[in-house]
């Protein structure tokens, strides 16, 4: 494989496990703004237990993604108190308050950033992509995941057929914090350093398209997404300067075509196979 | 679920859902004001009134959407006005909206299912991956349900494109699936036609029988006289009538209240909040 190849593939896997940790708690209706906040602290957590403090990188990384999950879990409570607009604002603004404040914490190499040793193999990436994304399809099969969907349609009925809003939309907060966490932690050890300066605003606009734009509604929204924004770019790489250009215009066109995303569930259910067959037996009959 | 006797007057009826004085204002509103009745275990009954008389705010009184400002509300003897909304549901109440509340993103299958969530308890049913699971005992209770409820539809169609007296069917049916003691029901047969009416009434009378209690608010008197045995008439938040469906149409209060009197016109205004 080539280098080149390689290091998108990298790119892909985080971005993939990093988009799945916005998808989730988008599915239950919360726009998470914060995801540059979230992985920079997996990023860091990591670069701290493995480098200053030279603990095994299999330890380091869930460390980190726990300790996201964990960040996420409390700050859920007070976050989750805001709607719509403001709940989108206070994770924006979650995710500058981390990134200001390792830029001035010296332990963690304020804006010299800090280099983060022992580098993963790229299979490691990707098992860690394909566990993630099968873990988010489970959860979407089951009862949680149908109350997470459930809010995200209507969260005033959902309170009254008796499910406890609050705590699912928590849970939902939590393990997006674990998979943005853990995406961090990846990036960091791939790319062996790390800076307060790359988790900003920018990133988790990205992030939050590529699942909006790749659809919300299912948990093949944002591997569509993820793909579209990592590989595209890259074949327009022949277009030199202008690839921006052509790629702000093929997002806006997205947007007014698919404006539920790129994967609806509708569009799940037609390619669905059983349906297939459904319809080829009508068809024959 | 247990057979309970229904209402039989020679039999001791217990009370499923009573309140008691309820009161609640809006600003200067008041939308119930010291509002008391009992609904008999098994009963069906009707709650009735013009537009604006606060039969929809006695609903989400009830179901604990807004919190009363006096009284009480007990349910099987329990006080429940302190509850949250959702543990209410816990304790035996479910509810039907006037404006159709389905997901519409959400499968008829799914939307059925997610009413039994307060049946599925715990962390083990909560990570059950019911979507996977083609056999479970909870889709067969769902689809069984669909079937009981005379609803001939795929389980797994999307619920945005069927017609109105399917969702509204399906709704009722999600609403059945926590196994409530007492459904409300807001305006079930609004919208159906004469056939779909005849059937609704029929499949609610079937499930009574069962020992559920039913408490629907609804405008279509024939729906009324023929589901329901008591009735309840509410005007201006007051509670003006409180006895069997077939005095309805004879009470002088019920017909000033509908009809209007020429007194009553110049004491009330013509708009009603």
């Amino acid at each position: 494989m080539s280098g080149y190849l390689a290091g998108t593939l990298a790119i892909l896997c985080i971005n993939l496990i990093f988009a799945y940790g916005i998808f989730v708690s988008a599915a239950a209706g919360q726009i998470n703004l914060g995801g540059a906040g979230f992985q920079a602290i997996g990023a860091y957590a990591t670069g701290f237990i493995a480098g200053t403090l030279g603990l095994p990188v299999w330890f380091s990384i869930p460390a980190a993604a726990t300790i996201s999950a964990f960040i996420g879990f409390l700050i859920a409570f007070p976050v989750l108190r805001t709607r719509g607009v403001y709940l989108v604002l206070a994770t924006f603004a979650f995710g500058e308050v981390v990134s200001g404040f390792l830029l001035h914490t010296d332990t963690f190499g304020g804006a010299m950033g800090m280099v983060v040793p022992v580098h993963i193999e790229l299979w490691v990436l990707m098992l860690c992509a394909i566990v993630v994304t099968l873990l988010t399809f489970y959860l979407m099969a089951t009862r949680l995941g149908l109350a997470m969907r459930s809010i995200n349609d209507d969260e005033e009925a959902t309170v009254v057929i008796g499910v406890n809003v609050r705590a699912v939309q928590v849970a939902a907060f939590t393990i997006g914090g674990a998979f943005t966490g853990l995406s961090g932690a990846l990036y960091a050890h791939n790319y062996g350093f790390v800076e307060a300066q790359y988790f900003n605003a920018l990133l988790s606009i990205y992030v939050l398209l590529f699942v909006l734009i790749g659809g919300a509604q299912t948990a093949w929204g944002p591997l569509a997404g993820s793909l579209f924004f990592t590989v595209l770019p890259e074949l327009f790489r022949v277009g030199g300067a202008w690839r921006y250009v052509i790629f702000g215009v093929l997002i806006v066109l997205m947007m007014v075509i698919r404006p539920e995303g790129m994967v609806t569930r509708d569009l799940v259910r037609k390619l669905s196979p059983r349906q297939w067959w459904a319809r080829r037996a009508a068809v024959g009959s | 679920m247990v057979g309970a006797p229904r209402g039989g007057g020679e039999l001791i009826v217990t009370t499923a859902l009573s309140v008691t004085n309820v009161t609640k204002r809006f600003g200067g509103l008041t939308v119930a004001d010291n509002v008391s009745f009992d609904v008999p275990q098994g009963a069906r009954m009707a709650l009735i009134g013009p537009n604006g008389a606060g039969k929809t705010t006695l609903f989400n009184l009830i179901s604990g959407v807004h919190k009363i400002d006096a009284g009480s509300i007990t349910l099987d003897g329990k006080e429940i006005k302190d509850l949250a909304p959702r543990t209410r549901v816990h304790a035996g109440l479910s509810r039907s909206f006037q404006n159709i509340r389905l997901m519409p993103h959400l499968s008829v299958i799914e939307n059925i299912m997610l009413g039994q969530h307060t049946q599925a308890s715990g962390l083990g049913a909560l990570l059950q991956p019911i979507a996977w699971q083609r056999k479970s005992i909870w889709r067969e209770r769902a689809i069984e349900s669909m079937h009981s409820a005379g609803i001939k539809v795929d389980p797994d169609a999307s619920v945005g494109g069927l017609p109105y007296g399917v969702r509204k069917k399906i709704e009722v049916v999600r609403a059945l699936m926590s196994r409530p003691r007492l459904l409300m029901l807001d305006e079930p047969a609004a919208g159906l036609n004469p056939r779909e009416t005849a059937e609704l009434s029929a499949f609610l009378k079937a499930v009574a029988w069962e020992g559920l209690t039913l408490l629907v608010v609804e405008h279509d008197m024939s729906f009324v006289n023929d589901l329901c045995e008591h009735t309840v008439v509410l005007n201006f938040g007051r509670l003006i009538y409180n006895g069997p469906t077939a005095g309805v149409h004879v009470d002088p209060q019920v017909r000033e209240a509908y009809l209007g009197t020429r007194k009553s016109d110049k004491k009330e205004p013509s708009h009603v909040a």
